[in-house]
């Protein structure tokens, strides 16, 4: 096929045909260099927002913050209120989301025949993923606070952000029981162990790292929600710690966007404080996330 | 373990009442997911029902003034939806390019020393709260976008249009890489076997090769930039208004929804069933989005 007389050569030298191998391989280095820039872009403007927070809200961070009421004079308003509401959130969303989410994962893998409920659940779930975080506040507003006549309490929030989580929650799930060997499932059936059995003693326990990795990801997103809540109705001036489910509540994001939003430079720079708070407490949450999932990445069992 | 009494080798433990009672109590679990997206299309829908038996639909989807406040009414959903194509567009130019080149830096060229880096950062940057980059548009972009362009207003799109594209950066980059790690290796090697650079490899076959993941990963992108609440409220104003200009405050249906829900709009007005039209607006149009995505993820997924 090929002819190698000189003639020949020059006649391949059409457009598609570039040899020019030095430039090409200049060209090359530089896009490589545009590539590695991108990519470092991101984590520098996490950086610059985190040293502009740090030094607008440094001066503000003591223990009166911590631990005073919000306040109408900035010098003495605190995030307590909120610190406390959103520990309740994060408690009680984990309580109904996690035995739901789990329960829907392990029906899908484990039970599910691959027809078109199947399909279905799973086009639906993943649609839902997609749905803006503040749709599900009208949910929350119209089925919780209205319907269920929760009012504007914790439970309705709470029950608010598990619907929202639930979605992030199965999908991490089920991507861990599908991790599982086959092998493991029908050594247990070969046992002579029921469905239920094979999944309470060895499917869960060996997904469990997996799954606890989605329920920390998925608990920092609940963590740092603010519309679904606003929608419900949370932005309140709350002085006093909640006391049971059913009490008004407010929680970090709510607390920095109502000061975010007022015209006061002592208000925004009390919001940059508030921020650095939130931003440790979800950076150790991910951080959490990122090596569980590492650390049992490099010590699998099997 | 001896105590255990035997059963009766005749019994179906397979298929024994309490096995029935966790399989169906696990299926009503995967049934609530359903009910959730048919929550919301239920209570949008029905106050939207009341909505529109007091505001034409054409009115709605016609007219260009969005005045719910004012003496003489108007409820068109242009001035809204113009507010948010514009900061979802400035969105997309942030996103597009920076999210596809980190995707192929992190899928074709970073060492897998330097990918254990990378990936966790921008998984840090994906759980960053949409509040924290609501108050950096405001008291940190704009500022510096002044510095530039001092006619900017406080409250405007180009600054909250851009974070919002920083938001979705990562989103994009993660599901673009997965996309071009789906094609098979083989390709590349072919390509390198005709003498092709490595930039001729991954613009040539790769990216083409990934294109429909990564076209889904736009889409994705941009619903997500259309359903942003809290950056838009914080930085890009609540003045409804049909505009190109990013310069200006603007008003993006999310941006409206929270404004009403935060006013002491009085329930059952038509000003509060409004919420649950634009509600309704936003809904369709993001699933639809996501509907188009999903298809485009499952094919190829299927082809390779």
């Amino acid at each position: 096929m090929v002819d190698a007389t000189p003639k020949a050569r020059t006649e391949v030298r059409d457009r598609n045909f570039d040899p020019r191998l030095p430039q090409r391989r200049r060209k090359a280095l530089i896009v490589r260099g545009l590539f590695f820039m991108a990519t470092v872009f991101g984590l520098l403007v996490l950086m610059v927002l985190m040293i502009d927070v740090v030094a607008k809200g440094f001066s503000w961070l003591d223990w009166g913050f911590v631990s005073n009421f919000p306040s109408r004079n900035p010098e003495e308003a605190g995030i307590k209120s909120a610190i406390v509401g959103s520990l309740w959130m994060m408690g009680l969303t984990a309580l109904f989301a996690v035995p739901v989410s789990v329960g829907a994962a392990v029906y899908l893998t484990e039970y599910a025949n691959r027809g078109w409920f199947y399909n279905l659940i799973q086009l639906n779930i993943a649609n839902l993923a997609g749905v803006p975080s503040v749709l599900y506040g009208i949910l929350g507003l119209g089925l919780f606070v209205r319907f269920m006549a929760l009012e504007r309490s914790i439970l309705a929030g709470a029950l608010t952000m598990t619907l929202l989580i639930m979605p992030i929650l199965i999908i991490s799930a089920q991507e861990a029981l599908k991790a599982v060997p086959q092998g493991i499932r029908e050594s247990a059936y070969a046992l002579g162990a029921t469905r239920s059995q094979v999944i309470w003693s060895h499917l869960l326990p060996i997904a469990a790292p997996g799954i606890m990795t989605g329920i920390i990801l998925s608990l920092s997103r609940a963590v740092g929600e603010t519309a679904p809540l606003i929608m419900i109705g949370a932005l309140t001036f709350i002085a006093f710690l909640p006391e049971s489910v059913m009490d008004p509540f407010t929680v970090l994001p709510i607390q920095i966007f109502n000061w975010t939003s007022r015209p006061q430079a002592d208000f925004q720079e009390i919001a940059a404080a508030a921020i650095v708070i939130l931003m440790i407490f979800l950076f150790l949450m991910n951080l959490s996330a990122i090596s569980l999932r590492n650390h049992f990445e490099r010590n699998r069992p099997y | 373990m001896s105590r255990t009494p035997l059963r009766s080798l005749q019994t179906n433990v397979y298929n024994s009442p309490k096995e029935r009672v966790v399989q169906f109590v696990l299926g009503a679990c995967a049934v609530a997911t359903v009910l959730t997206l048919f929550g919301i299309a239920f209570v949008l829908l029905g106050e939207s029902f009341q909505f529109f038996s007091n505001v034409n639909v054409l009115d709605f989807l016609t007219d260009t003034e969005w005045t719910p406040q004012f003496v003489e009414k108007h409820y068109g959903i242009w001035p809204l939806l113009s507010g948010t194509l514009l900061v979802t567009l400035i969105a997309a130019f942030v996103s597009v390019p920076i999210g596809v080149a980190s995707a192929v830096y992190i899928a074709e060229y970073a060492p897998a020393s330097a990918r254990r880096v990378l990936k966790p950062g921008l998984e840090l940057l994906a759980g960053v709260p949409t509040v924290v980059y609501g108050y950096f548009a405001l008291t940190f972009v704009t500022p510096l976008l002044q510095r530039f362009i001092p006619d900017l207003q406080i409250f405007n799109a180009l600054s909250a249009g851009i974070v919002v594209g920083i938001m979705i950066i990562p989103m994009i980059a993660s599901l673009s890489e997965d996309a071009l790690r789906a094609v098979p290796r083989s390709l590349a090697f072919g390509g390198y076997a005709l003498g092709a650079t490595k930039l001729e490899v991954v613009t040539k076959i790769m990216v083409p090769s990934a294109l429909s993941g990564i076209i889904a990963s736009f889409i994705l992108g941009l619903s997500r930039a259309i359903g942003e609440t809290m950056i838009v409220t914080l930085a890009a104003g609540a003045t409804p208004r049909l505009t190109a200009n990013p310069m200006e405050s603007i008003q993006t249906m999310t941006a409206y929804i929270v404004q009403v829900s935060l006013g002491d709009t009085p329930a059952g007005s038509i000003a509060y069933q409004s919420l649950f039209a634009v509600g309704l607006m936003l809904f369709l149009i993001t699933l639809g989005l996501n509907v188009v995505a999903n298809k485009v993820i499952r094919r190829y997924k299927e082809n390779y």
